[in-house]
């Protein structure tokens, strides 16, 4: 078995017995991108020198006797949505073009005092808006188990990144599913922990009550390993929670026996492709051979999800994206201007692409004089119903089991000029973010020789319990294990 | 399709500081009223006794010690500027002498 093909895990206990060098290890992923990165266009940036140079330092560790983390040698690849000092970060936008940030993202600095050699920045729809990578302001990310289907997004470069072997474990940031989708439609694990469980610092914000940044792994034990360096309280984000982390590898016991799992309703209704619903009520059938009770749960105002969505993340998003001005950092207009105002919309117009565009005035528009209490204050407010029906599912209920897309990976330019469509592409984990829970996706079968991802929903805090879950699938199955052919 | 007026698009535009193109104003007008109608299925559902959520997770105010730490790299920063003089971001005059 080449290096590349190697699990975190696996190359963890490789690297910790001195079977293989951190070099060696990260050479290799570099030779294997070499080979299949130009049809698949996951990354933005490639970081060789940086990560050679941690490899060799944890080389130097082990050699001098020293035990660093299990992940120490592991390479990582981080969505460009995270910033990385001195290293290009541009959110998939032109406005962010040449930013190199003045510090790291807390979870980038986790990383590389973890001793993760930094692969490169993977693409990303613009600002993270987006279901399929196509908002890129750069390229268009291929899924590698089909190339003329998208990846999913927005996290998509992470995703395909993973799938392709060119990295073990990559970063990804989730406010609608950005995570979970292009792990599911690529065939991978991908965790969005707790709103609050893994730090904010640094990353690029997009919609800041929804938004969290997580890992994406060829299997659910990658997931927790990364997640030992992710979680914890950081000083630099208050929203951080002060709540014990767990070591979640310790948590994978393999037993479920007893767990009651809920499937919510209304997430496999007729909005779900027939395929794909068969084949989520097959890994529910596994399920409950692993011992775990299964019923159907009604959560009537998941309904409400999407339109929802829609009113808050643009809103913040607006105001977040107010920052763009063309004064401190990013793009400028080379335009002459009149007056302030002209440097300002003159550069957004120019610095922002059309997805963005949109977002931002459906926000403005959302939080403007005579509109604020009819939607945005209306979507809070269902927002705290939509809570309500978790919080009542999650007293019978220790998960929620639902699939992650209602398809498989769709055409590069198939829902392109079609936003509602597009957006019906997250309309499954959209409800995870606005209630704030963690959620995993692993992949749970084929349908048109493309993956189905399988959503694991918990409690708060409770990211151990969905990977347990989800790994003791993966110990009962291979789907994790199949990849695509490059 | 909800009423999005052209003059609602540009007087939003406005307040969020973009510059539109005719066919761009077109295009926004027309997907900002597709997008408002579908949120206002919003509108039917019973809200009257519900507190709006802007956080999920329950938290508190978060003070800590105010006390000198590290700071960005004021070289580090100002290299990112699409003009800068010396310490300082540079801009167009935007006060009249």
């Amino acid at each position: 078995m080449k290096l590349y093909e190697l699990t975190a895990y696996e190359l963890s206990e490789r690297l910790t017995s001195g079977e293989v060098s951190a070099a060696e290890v990260t050479e290799a992923y570099f030779e294997r991108i070499e080979s299949v990165e130009e049809k698949v266009a996951a990354y933005l940036e490639l970081t060789q020198d940086v990560a050679m140079e941690q490899a060799r330092q944890v080389d130097d560790w082990r050699a001098g006797g020293e035990q660093p983390g299990p992940l120490a040698g592991v390479p990582v690849a981080i969505k460009d949505v995270l910033c990385t000092r001195g290293i290009r970060t541009t959110c998939g936008s032109k406005m962010l073009k040449g930013f190199r940030p003045p510090y790291d993202a807390t979870t980038v600095r986790r990383c590389r005092d973890a001793g993760m050699p930094m692969l490169g920045k993977t693409n990303m729809d613009e600002f993270a808006m987006g279901s399929s990578t196509e908002n890129s302001a750069y390229k268009v990310t291929r899924n590698p188990w089909d190339l003329d289907r998208v990846p999913g997004g927005s996290s998509g470069g992470s995703a395909a990144a993973v799938a392709a072997g060119m990295a073990p474990i990559a970063l990804g940031s989730d406010t609608g599913g950005s995570i979970r989708q292009p792990a599911a439609l690529c065939g991978i694990s991908g965790l969005k922990p707790t709103y609050g469980r893994v730090s904010r610092y640094g990353l690029v914000a997009y919609a800041s009550s929804l938004d969290q940044v997580g890992p994406l792994a060829r299997d659910v034990r990658d997931c927790a390993l990364a997640m030992n360096v992710l979680a914890g309280r950081d000083q630099y984000d208050a929203t951080s929670a002060d709540v014990d982390v767990p070591d979640y590898v310790a948590a994978l016991t393999g037993d479920v026996e007893g767990l009651r799992a809920g499937v919510p309703k209304e997430l496999m209704g007729e909005g779900i492709d027939p395929a794909v619903r068969t084949t989520i009520e097959a890994a529910i059938g596994q399920f409950e051979e692993l011992g775990m009770a299964i019923e159907e749960v009604e959560m009537p105002n998941l309904d409400h999800s999407l339109p929802v969505y829609y009113v808050i993340a643009p809103a913040e998003a607006a105001s977040n994206l107010a920052r763009y001005d063309g004064v401190r950092y990013g793009h400028r207009t080379e335009e002459d201007v009149s007056d302030v105002y002209d440097l300002f919309a003159k550069t957004r117009g120019e610095g922002f692409g059309p997805e963005v565009r949109l977002r931002i005035m459906l926000g403005t528009f959302a939080l403007s004089a005579g509109y604020y209490d009819a939607y945005y204050l209306k979507a809070q407010k269902v927002r705290t119903l939509i809570k309500q029906d978790f919080d009542a599912a999650f007293e019978d209920h220790d998960v929620l089991l639902c699939p992650t897309s209602p398809t498989v990976a769709f055409g590069i330019g198939e829902k392109a000029d079609d936003p509602l469509q597009m957006k019906l592409a997250h309309v499954c984990t959209i409800p995870v973010n606005l209630a704030g829970i963690p959620a995993l996706s692993i992949p749970c079968g084929m349908v048109d020789a493309m993956p189905v991802g399988l959503q694991i929903m918990g409690r708060p805090f409770e990211e151990a319990t969905i990977m347990r879950v989800g790994d003791a699938y993966q110990r009962a199955t291979d789907y994790h294990r199949q990849r695509p052919e490059l | 399709m909800a009423d999005v007026s052209r003059e609602v698009v540009e007087h939003v535009a406005m307040l969020a500081r973009l510059q539109l193109t005719e066919d761009e104003s077109d295009r926004l007008q027309k997907e900002l009223g597709r997008i408002l109608e579908y949120a206002d299925k919003l509108q039917a559902i019973d809200t009257d006794e519900v507190e709006g959520t802007s956080h999920v997770i329950p938290m508190t105010n978060v003070y800590r010690e105010d006390q000198v730490g590290v700071s960005l790299d004021v070289e580090e920063v100002v290299a990112n500027a699409p003009d800068a003089a010396e310490d300082f971001f540079r801009v167009p005059r935007i006060v009249e002498e």
